[in-house]
C-alpha cells in the first residue's frame, strides 16, 4: 500500500478527464471552481485527489458523475470512461454508469443513509436496480453487509441508520455503492467524520476492496496521511486547478510546485523537534475574482515577474510527473 | 419484549388517549350498527312522533316517529366513510402535487403551486357549493366537492418538505447510484413525509367531515331518508323549542367524533415529532 508498497502504477487507464471545467452562476458573477482540470485513474488503482477545502476537488468529483448541483455547470471538456465519453451521454444512459460503472460514497454517513429505511434495505435498494428479484436482492444485501465487515450481519441488517455508529453507517453505505461491483468507486473524504481509529478501519475496508475487487478508487481527501497510506497515484488541487501530479513517492519526495511543498511542511511530523507548525500565508483565493498569471503567486514565496502575468503550463518534469509552474523545483 | 417500554409514552399522552377512546366509540357503532340500533333508522311510529328520550326511544323520536338513537348510530357510518373518502382523495391529489413541485422546482413548481393558491384562496364551503350546484346534490358529489377544494396545504406542506428533503445527502447518494427521479421521489423523499402525512391526515378528518355534515344540513348532500347527521339537525329545526333532542344528539355526535380526531392528530403529532411541541 502507498508509500510503502508502493505499486509501479502501469494499469491501463480507465478514466480520462480532460480539460474539465464547471462554473457557478451566481448572483455575484461567475464562478469558476473548477477550470482546466486533467487527469486519468488507472485500472484498480487508487487515486488520490487532494487540496483544501474549497479547491474544487468536490466539484470535480461530482461532475465526472454527472451530478453537480444547480446552479452549477460542466462548461468545458471532457471525461471518457472505458472509451465512452461521458458528458455526451443522454440522462438516462448516465444514470445507468451511476452505480453501475462509477459510485460515490459521501462524505457525511451520519446523514447519507434514509432513516426510514432498515440498513439492508438500502443496499437492496441499489441492487433492484439491477431487476435483481426482491427475496434474493435481500439475501445478496446481508451478503454483502458481510463483505464490508458489518459484525452479526444477519441482525444488523433489521437495524435503522439511527440505531448504528457512524463507522458502521459508513460501512453501510460503502456496501450500497460496492453493491453492484462498479469498475470505479469515488470516495469523497470517507473519513471526515469519523474519528482516528474508525478512519483507519475505513481505510482498511477501502484497501481490502480494492484488493478483492479489483476496483479502481478515487480517494478526495485533505488528509496527507491517508494519501500515504493508500493511494498509488496522487493529483494536488489548488484554487480549482491542478498543480502537481504523478506517483505518490514522485509528488512526495521530490515536489515539484512549491504549494505541494509548503502543505507537506505544514503536516505535524513526530520526527522533528518544532516549536511551531508551518503554515502558508494569505488564505485561498476568492474563486469570483482569481489572481492573474499563476493563481498561486500571492501566496507563493518563490514568485518572479511572469507568475503575475501567465498563467503556467502542465510540465512533465519526469515521467508520469507532472507540475503546472513556471519555476517546478525537481 | 419491547413493546410495554414502547407503549409508555403514548399512553403518557392524554390527548391521545382521550382521543382514541372517542373514536373508538364512533368506530364501534359505526361498525355494529345493526346490533347496536334498536330500530332500523327509516322505520316509522307516527303514533309516538316527537317523543322524548324514554326507556323505548333512548334519544326520543322525530317528527315521523322514527329513533334519533338508530339514526344517529347509523350517521356514524355515513361520517366515517366520508372522512376517510375525501381525506383519501385530497391526500392523494396534494401529496403527489406537494412532491412534483418541490422536487422538481422551477417551472413545475410555479404552475403547480400557482394553482394551489388558487385553490387555498377560495373559501372551500363557497366552491363546494358551485361545484355540487353544477353536478347536482348528492352524497357523492359533495364528497368530490371537498376533497377538490382542500388539497391545497396537503401540497404546501408536502413542498416545503420535499423542497428540504430533496438536499439531503441520502438522496444525492441516490442519484450516485443511477436512480430514476420517480423513484426518489416516490421511495426517497415520500416515505420520509409519512409522518407528516398521517398527522395532516387525521387532522383533516373532522373537517371534511364536517364540511360534508354542512351540506348536507344544506340539503345538497345525502338526500332524506338518510340517517346523515347533517340531515337529521336539518329536520330538527323546525322542532327545536318542541323536540330538542332530534338537534342535540347528532349534533354531540358531530363534536364527539370531530374532537376525538383533532386530539388523536394532536397526540400522533407529539408522540411522532417531539420537536414541533411548544
Amino acid at each position: 500500500m502507498g508509500l510503502v508498497d508502493a505499486q509501479p502504477a502501469a494499469g491501463r487507464p480507465l478514466m480520462q478527464v480532460s480539460d474539465l471545467g464547471v462554473t457557478f452562476q451566481t448572483s455575484r458573477g461567475s464562478v469558476r471552481a473548477v477550470s482546466g482540470v486533467s487527469f486519468e485513474v488507472r485500472e484498480s488503482e487508487v487515486f488520490a485527489l487532494v487540496g483544501e477545502s474549497g479547491c474544487g476537488k468536490s466539484t470535480t468529483a461530482l461532475a465526472v458523475m454527472r451530478l453537480v448541483p444547480p446552479p452549477g455547470r460542466i462548461d468545458s471538456g471532457q471525461v471518457v470512461f472505458d472509451g465512452v465519453p461521458l458528458l455526451d451521454l443522454d440522462e438516462d444512459a448516465m444514470a445507468r454508469v451511476r452505480g453501475k460503472q462509477i459510485s460515490m460514497i459521501f462524505q457525511n454517513p451520519l446523514v447519507a443513509l434514509n432513516p426510514v429505511y432498515r440498513s439492508a434495505a438500502q443496499i437492496e435498494e441499489a441492487l433492484l436496480l439491477d431487476q435483481i428479484p426482491r427475496d434474493r436482492a435481500w439475501k445478496l444485501a446481508v451478503g454483502v453487509m458481510g463483505d464490508v465487515k458489518i459484525p452479526d450481519a444477519p441482525e444488523r441488517a433489521l437495524s435503522y441508520p439511527h440505531e448504528l455508529s457512524g463507522g458502521m453507517r459508513q460501512r453501510v453505505m460503502t456496501g450500497m455503492m460496492i453493491s453492484r461491483s462498479p469498475r470505479l468507486l469515488i470516495a469523497d473524504e470517507p473519513t471526515t467524520a469519523l474519528d482516528v481509529t474508525i478512519q483507519a478501519q475505513v481505510l482498511e475496508l477501502l484497501m481490502d476492496i480494492r484488493r478483492r475487487t479489483k476496483m479502481s478508487i478515487m480517494i478526495i481527501t485533505h488528509d496527507f496521511g491517508i494519501v500515504a497510506e493508500t493511494a498509488d497515484r496522487i493529483a494536488v488541487m489548488y484554487a480549482g486547478g491542478i498543480v502537481e501530479q504523478g506517483g505518490v513517492l514522485e509528488v512526495f519526495e521530490q515536489s515539484g510546485h512549491p504549494y505541494t511543498r509548503l502543505l507537506m511542511r505544514a503536516l505535524p511530523r513526530l520526527t522533528k523537534e518544532e516549536g511551531r507548525l508551518e503554515t502558508i500565508a494569505g488564505h485561498v483565493p476568492n474563486l469570483v475574482e482569481l489572481p492573474s498569471g499563476c493563481t498561486f503567486h500571492p501566496r507563493c514565496p518563490l514568485k518572479r515577474d511572469a507568475c503575475l502575468i501567465e498563467r503556467p503550463t502542465v510540465r512533465e518534469v519526469s515521467p508520469g510527473h507532472f507540475v503546472t509552474c513556471h519555476y517546478p523545483e525537481v | 419484549m419491547k413493546l410495554p417500554a414502547q407503549l409508555r409514552p403514548v399512553l403518557r399522552n392524554p390527548q391521545f388517549v382521550a382521543g382514541v377512546i372517542l373514536l373508538l366509540v364512533v368506530l364501534f357503532s359505526a361498525l355494529g350498527a345493526d346490533m347496536i340500533a334498536p330500530k332500523s333508522f327509516e322505520e316509522m311510529d307516527i303514533p309516538s312522533s316527537l317523543a322524548p328520550p324514554s326507556r323505548q326511544y333512548p334519544l326520543g323520536t322525530d317528527h315521523y316517529g322514527r329513533c334519533i338513537f338508530s339514526r344517529v348510530v347509523y350517521g356514524s357510518r355515513i361520517a366515517l366513510r366520508v372522512g376517510l373518502i375525501v381525506v383519501t382523495i385530497e391526500t392523494v391529489i396534494g401529496v403527489s402535487l406537494g412532491l412534483l413541485a418541490g422536487y422538481y422546482g422551477g417551472r413545475v413548481d410555479r404552475v403547480i403551486s400557482f394553482v394551489t393558491d388558487l385553490t387555498w384562496a377560495l373559501p372551500p364551503i363557497v366552491l363546494a357549493l358551485a361545484i355540487v350546484t353544477a353536478l347536482g346534490p348528492s352524497l357523492n358529489n359533495v364528497v368530490i366537492a371537498i376533497a377538490l377544494v382542500s388539497w391545497a396545504g396537503y401540497s404546501r406542506l408536502i413542498r416545503s418538505k420535499a423542497q428540504s428533503l430533496k438536499n439531503m445527502p441520502y438522496v444525492e447518494a441516490a442519484r450516485a447510484l443511477g436512480e430514476s427521479d420517480f423513484s426518489i421521489m416516490f421511495r426517497y423523499i415520500l416515505p420520509n413525509t409519512y409522518g407528516l402525512i398521517i398527522v395532516l391526515a387525521t387532522l383533516s378528518v373532522p373537517a371534511a367531515i364536517l364540511s360534508t355534515t354542512a351540506l348536507s344540513f344544506l340539503g345538497l348532500g345525502s338526500q332524506p331518508p338518510a340517517p346523515d347527521w347533517g340531515v337529521i339537525l336539518n329536520e330538527g329545526i323546525a322542532y327545536m323549542h318542541s323536540a330538542p333532542w332530534i338537534s342535540i344528539f347528532p349534533g354531540l355526535a358531530l363534536v364527539c367524533t370531530a374532537l376525538g380526531f383533532n386530539l388523536l392528530g394532536e397526540g400522533l403529532r407529539d408522540l411522532l415529532d417531539p420537536r414541533m411541541k411548544v
